[in-house]
């Protein structure tokens, strides 16, 4: 059996009432900024999946898997790990479909299912998901004493995206998971603390340290010549 | 003790600066900035690169046999007998 086409993504966000299956600690619901109308495609083929039917799941495979195997890349920053996680996720969405109440949205309610899935893999890995060494010691480069800023290494507004990506996925392991969680999932800093296990303090001060990180890294990146 | 906002070092300032950013206050009024070409700076590379990375897209595609390795996975489970 193949994940029928056509290959796009739900790009449908909402509020979330739904607990995700198997959470890894007590979490809060999720908020997005905007919402979307469901997508009719989806909606059948979950009710479908629902009742049983594998060429459905394959169809919501193929709408969602993009978006959660680049969760997974992104959280990890490896592309082995990522399929594994990919996969746990989809089978994990297998035995729990049928659970689904549809108080979320679904791809709400998956997303959360694929954060817990990769944050147990984690800890199963034996990585402190927050480090608190990590997150309380300033590495050398890092401390606040630190010049920062001088004029002519500001990233003037504008920053390339593969650059973007390349210093996310360089970042430690810490550092990586909470930037990703709130700067591009768009997390509120309880919520990462009640996912991680962490003070809210410890969330603020590892995201602010990602992104002098990446300051640093995006200054380092060659810039590409202004075109005419 | 706490630090006057206006007589704020640098290195104060940016000490302060994960609970100033987290706390959704407008850090660009903080009154260490007015005179503080490099802090403004680097405020402004702060949240250039957090603007940037909300408009990330997702990034990649799963290789075609993952989904093979999936529905073998889902095979394999169904044919198992319920521990339950």
């Amino acid at each position: 059996m193949q994940p029928p086409g056509p290959n796009h993504e739900s790009a449908s966000n909402g509020v979330a009432t739904d607990q995700p299956p198997e959470p890894a600690q007590p979490v809060p619901p999720v908020r997005f900024s905007s919402a979307a109308a469901p997508n009719p495609v989806e909606a059948e083929a979950l009710a479908r999946a629902q009742a049983g039917d594998h060429q459905a799941f394959a169809q919501l495979y193929s709408l969602h898997k993009r978006r959660i195997y680049s969760l997974c890349l992104r959280m990890v920053g490896n592309i082995a790990e990522a399929e594994d996680l990919t996969q746990d996720a989809f089978l994990q969405l297998h035995r729990k479909i049928a659970t689904f109440r549809g108080d979320s949205a679904f791809s709400t309610w998956l997303h959360r299912l694929a954060i817990n899935v990769v944050l147990m893999h984690l800890r199963r890995k034996g990585l402190s998901v927050i480090s608190l060494d990590e997150a309380m010691e300033p590495a050398p480069d890092d401390g606040p004493g630190r010049s920062f800023g001088a004029t002519d290494l500001t990233l003037a507004g504008s920053i390339d995206r593969l650059a973007l990506e390349q210093a996310i996925t360089d970042l430690p392991a810490g550092y990586r998971l909470i930037f990703v969680l709130h700067d591009i999932e768009g997390y509120e800093h309880n919520e990462i603390a009640s996912m991680l296990n962490c003070s809210i303090g410890n969330s603020k001060s590892q995201l602010h340290k990602a992104r002098l990180k990446l300051r640093d890294a995006l200054h380092r990146f060659p810039r590409r010549e202004a075109r005419p | 003790m706490t630090i006057d906002p206006k007589n704020m070092t640098c290195q104060e300032f940016q000490a302060h600066l994960p609970e100033l950013i987290g706390s959704g206050e407008n850090v660009a009024n903080h009154p260490h900035l007015k005179d503080c070409e490099l802090c403004r700076a680097l405020l402004a590379d702060l949240e250039t690169i957090a603007e940037a990375a909300r408009q990330l897209l997702p990034i990649a595609e799963p290789p075609d046999e993952l989904w093979k390795q999936i529905e073998s996975a889902i095979q394999r489970e169904e044919a198992e007998p319920d521990p339950a």
